[in-house]
């Protein structure tokens, strides 16, 4: 079975803010990682394949393929996905991709996944570390018109025909069959991604990673990148954060009395 | 539209490289070069001294959105009752309708809902569509993206709203892939630009420490969804006299809705409140609790204030409590009206989760806690003698001093 | 700091970094307080391939030298020195192997210990045979092709929990030193049993135990070498595993190190952090160069034993008694700077100054190097 991971390279830390005098950013360690929540989209779909392949009833070898829209620097994230088990990668770059929102940037992954051939499983994290959206996952399987199921906890059942999941909702778990191929985002309750081993490393370094553009995808260029978007960012800025807090002294007593009278007015306890 | 920088005026001061956001610019040879990670945010424009950089074809909307109408609110539903996060957004709807002069509308799907759904109309909405059918018992989104997609299309209004829930945010990106409009995820603020009469989203990006406002351009209706507990939910007419011309029922036939998802069954975890959002008040525990049976103590706080316990990353990978309960950037992003946090240090990425509260109560041993950097009150001590005589305090009613 | 590292070097680092960030750190404090073999950790560490670093290439391993076991075990005990103890006690228990046995041997064991998938432990030490090896009690005793093992080895690490021991018995009980043989005896053989796990000052999730051999039957074959040669085989094995104690020391101080910086600047007293006062500036100025003196002898060791030194007994004793000295004295002071917090279990700098204390006893005990070492330098001159 081919299963397609689909991860992005984040800033290290969201621990940015602007500088509201000269209106730059400063950035502390803003080092590019893997979105942290690809890392159990990666793991799971490492997973999937080796207990595929652990099942004799199943013939067909599997093969996971991570991918990322994005500049040519995160060729090295790509390769930290080969450390942690995946076949292959591949790296959308072009410029004709930039300031994509999240319908381009379906668009411009599900080309990719049909340039692939014959995908079975599309995994995504639940959400990106910087965009926070969480929309590129059904989005893509929209545009591919296959099923999406979010927040997956637990892969309880795959055959090559059907997924059987259970998801995380607003107050219980769902659990869900989809005929494939469809896309799937996971949670970080699904599993606990390993550590790359000393092998994956030196696999990692050697590999190769092939870098698609839009025209190996075939695509027409005012579906891509902000012609191809619907939404712009006007404006960026940092919250107005005027913050005072008022440390509640005094004996333990009287530290709980004041908290008390505070939940009070607050209408919180009466 | 394009991104230029005009390579006789740029001086490579990488004053542009600063304000990026995106790490997009590099200076080559004394001039900046952006690269495909640019979103055209232009904070790189406001940061050249000299006027370098340029956006190009930036205001050009191309089409004629005339026929687009009005406000819409997706009143989410679990079972046959609505949920909060609608009614909050019918409260906001109301005033961009007010501000553009337009109407308000909320739309409801399920099966049985039509009785409940009629309280919306408290909260100033003009109009209600109703689709009620047996298909639609549970939230399943293929089948709802559908009859939204259908209703959108033929009425057309200019704005859609829903609720950030884990249902909207799978539901509301398939409609606006369908429909092939934009969609912003998660706002905290919604306006109306007053020369355009467009809809100004304005998100958290970088876990809350950066604000976008974003448009959508060149598409219709400008969607957007909001976190619950964002928008305050006010009810403004106390009576909603005769509604019966203001409600429509969509007939829809069952047989075109069939849903590709099998849905074999439910899990709630036993005895226990795991959807934290939906509560005005989240009494959190850290790694400061030191296992997972002094939980307990929280969940009896808890109780006492009819709010939910959550945790930070710390105690759940300790496992003294379950994923659900996970507040922060891996786990759920709160804004209740009371957050306590009890021993808890306040990793930036915990802070990320829950900042927006209205009011942040820290427990924490030691002062110099970063929690007590977003805290409105904050008390140095041992949450172990704390807690249980707040607990008593709130139960006895007796001061203690 | 540069350390002049190859890139698969640095690979090492990392993955032992993320180990100890990940897996380590969370769990650390709760596996002191059970005293709970970190039996999850392991496994991490044997998917990671680092057991593969203690043994060579035809068998499975994917060592290349004691310098990459010490940098793997350096990281690892930053984050708990009681995973690096089972970590590196199995190589310990394996070295005898490495050094004295057959090409059939090795080809039988090594690579089920390379792949981490079994534990192997080092069991020379008895009630009354601590420091004093040559005392030993417990006897092999030909019968046929067997040996029969009878005595006690007490305070062995990873004991119960590894499956591959290398025991340590008179086979010549007259002879003294040179009556020593070692032998290989698998858990599960009839008449090995073990005692109850020790509940010790530190490393204690680490597994101590007793090993009891009650007319256990232990087929010839697994004889390392020859019989008599135990004392030599022993010996050897301490050459090359004393740089990783070392290693081990220069891990848990640089973690206090870690600790006492991070905490300095944040703890706030007369309205300044503490990072700010002289006194504490001087006392975390005076632990760095501690630990990086530590870690120079102690790579500089590894890397002299790497390239085939024979007489490395003096270096690798000196490496393992000034870095656990120093680790000691380090984490000692690192508790004085976090003062009443450091004092208390939330933190973590008063179990790596128990754990430290280990560094200093086992392996043979400091004074132990010092006669090594004084002995060494009589014997063969200062340089």
């Amino acid at each position: 079975m081919k299963i397609a991971v689909c991860i992005k390279q984040v800033p290290g830390t969201v621990d940015i803010k602007i500088d509201p005098e000269t209106n730059t950013l400063i950035r502390q360690g803003m080092e590019n990682i893997i979105n942290p929540f690809d890392t159990y989209a990666v793991e799971e779909g490492v997973r999937i394949k080796e207990r595929l392949d652990a099942d004799e009833g199943f013939m067909e070898q599997s093969e996971v393929i991570a991918m990322t829209m994005g500049p040519p620097q995160a060729e090295e994230m790509l390769k930290e996905a080969v450390a942690s088990g995946v076949d292959r990668v591949v790296l959308l770059s072009d410029r004709a991709f930039a300031g994509a929102d999240t319908w381009a940037t379906s668009v411009t992954l599900a080309m990719a996944i049909d340039k692939l051939e014959d995908v079975r499983l599309v995994i995504f994290g639940k959400q990106t570390l910087d965009g926070d959206t969480g929309q590129v996952g059904p989005e893509l399987a929209q545009r591919m018109n296959i099923p999406f199921i979010g927040y997956v906890s637990e892969i309880m059942e795959i055959s090559a025909r059907k997924i059987k999941v259970k998801r995380l909702a607003e107050d219980r778990y769902e659990i869900f069959e989809v005929r494939l191929p469809a896309a799937i985002s996971v949670i970080k309750d699904i599993n606990t991604p390993r550590v790359p081993s000393l092998r994956g490393k030196m696999k990692a370094r050697s590999a190769e990673v092939p870098v698609w553009t839009a025209d190996d995808l075939g695509a027409d260029k005012d579906e891509l990148g902000l012609s191809g978007s619907y939404t712009q960012v006007v404006k960026i800025f940092t919250p107005k954060m005027v913050h005072d807090v008022s440390m509640i002294e005094g004996t333990p007593e009287e530290q709980v009395e004041e908290l008390f009278k505070n939940l009070k007015s607050l209408n919180i306890v009466s | 539209m394009e991104i230029k920088v005009n390579e006789s005026t740029c001086t490579g001061c990488s004053l542009c490289k600063g304000a990026c956001l995106y790490d997009a610019i590099e200076i080559e040879d004394g001039i900046a070069v952006i690269s495909e990670a640019c979103v055209f945010c232009g904070a790189c424009v406001d940061s050249c001294k000299d006027e370098s950089i340029e956006i190009i074809g930036l205001d050009t909307e191309e089409k004629d959105f005339s026929d687009y109408r009005g406000v819409w609110v997706y009143l989410e539903a679990h079972g046959n009752e609505l949920a909060d996060v609608g009614l909050e957004l019918l409260s906001e709807g109301r005033k961009l309708a007010d501000k553009l002069k337009v109407p308000l509308a909320g739309i409801a799907i399920g099966s049985g809902i039509e009785e409940n759904s009629r309280v919306a109309f408290q909260y100033g909405m003009d109009k209600l569509y109703i689709v009620d059918d047996p298909v639609f018992e549970n939230n399943i989104d293929d089948i709802f993206s559908k009859a939204l997609v259908q209703l959108i299309s033929k009425h057309k209004p200019e704005i859609f709203l829903a609720g950030a829930t884990s249902f909207g945010r799978t539901l509301v990106p398939k409609v606006a892939a369908i429909l092939r409009t934009g969609l912003t995820a998660d706002c905290t603020g919604l306006a109306i630009d007053d020369d355009k009469k467009i809809l100004l989203q304005t998100r958290p990006t970088f876990g809350g420490n950066i604000l976008a406002t974003i448009i959508t351009r060149n598409a219709r209706p400008q969607m957007a969804t909001v976190r619950p507990h964002v928008m305050e939910k006010k009810a403004t007419v106390a009576d909603i006299g005769d509604i019966s011309d203001k409600v429509i029922k969509v007939e829809i036939d069952p047989k075109n809705f069939k849903t590709k998802y099998k849905m074999l069954g439910t899990e709630t975890e036993k005895g226990e409140k795991i959807n934290i959002t939906d509560y005005e008040v989240i009494v959190s525990g850290g790694r400061g609790l030191g296992s997972g049976e002094k939980f307990e103590l929280l969940k009896e706080l808890a109780d006492t204030l009819s709010g939910v316990v959550g945790a930070s990353r710390a105690a759940v990978d300790s496992g003294w409590i379950s994923y659900p309960h996970q507040v922060g950037q891996t786990g759920k992003t709160v804004n209740p009206k009371i957050y306590i946090a009890c021993g808890i240090s306040g990793a930036i990425q915990h802070l990320a989760g829950m900042q927006t509260s209205d009011i942040i109560i820290a427990i924490n041993k030691d002062p110099n806690a970063p929690i007590f950097k977003v805290a409105n009150y904050g008390i140095v001590g041992d949450l172990f003698e704390i807690i249980p005589m707040l607990i008593k305090r709130i139960k006895d009613g007796k001061p203690l001093v | 700091m540069h350390y002049l590292l190859t890139e698969d070097q640095k690979m090492i680092v990392d993955i032992c970094r993320q180990i100890v960030d990940e897996r380590i750190k969370p769990v650390r404090a709760e596996l002191d307080e059970k005293a709970e073999f970190p039996w999850e950790i392991i496994k991490e560490i044997a998917k990671s391939d680092l057991f593969r670093l203690f043994i060579k290439e035809e068998y499975e391993g994917m060592g290349t030298g004691i310098f990459e076991v010490c940098l793997a075990t350096e990281e690892l005990s930053r984050g708990d020195l009681s995973v690096a103890t089972s970590f590196a006690a199995s190589g310990l228990g394996l070295i005898p192997i490495n050094v004295g046995g057959s090409d059939e041997q090795k080809k039988r064991f090594l690579p089920q210990l390379a792949s981490g998938e079994k534990l192997a432990a080092f069991g020379l030490t008895e009630a009354e045979a601590g420091s004093d090896a040559g005392a030993i009690r417990t006897t092999a005793v030909k019968d046929g092709d067997h040996y029969i093992l009878n005595g006690t080895k007490q305070w062995i690490t990873n004991g119960g929990e590894a499956d591959i021991y290398t025991i340590f018995a008179m086979t010549n009980p007259g002879k003294g030193a040179r009556g020593a043989s070692a032998i290989i005896v698998e858990k599960g053989t009839p008449g090995f049993e073990f005692g109850k796990k020790e509940d010790k000052l530190g490393i204690r999730a680490s597994a101590t135990r007793e090993l009891i051999f009650t007319d256990c039957k232990v087929p010839a074959e697994n004889l390392l070498g020859r019989e008599g040669m135990g004392f030599i085989i022993a010996m050897k094995t301490f050459d090359e595993s004393r740089p990783a104690v070392g290693a081990q020391a220069v891990g848990v101080a640089q973690g206090a190190l870690e600790e006492a910086l991070e905490y300095s600047k944040i703890r706030k007293q007369f309205g300044a952090p503490i990072s700010s006062f002289q006194a504490i500036q001087h006392m975390l100025a005076d632990m760095a160069t501690s630990v990086e003196a530590a870690r120079s002898l102690v790579y500089h060791t590894a890397r002299v034993i790497d390239s085939g030194e024979k007489n490395a007994s003096r270096l690798s004793a000196m490496s393992k008694l000034f870095a656990s000295d120093m680790a000691m004295k380090v984490t000692t002071d690192a508790v004085q700077i976090l003062a009443g917090y450091g004092y208390m279990r939330e933190y973590p700098v008063e179990k790596m100054m128990r754990d430290a204390k280990i560094t200093q006893i086992y392996e043979g005990t400091n004074q132990i190097q010092r006669n090594v070492i004084a002995l060494d330098m009589i014997k063969r001159g200062v340089i």
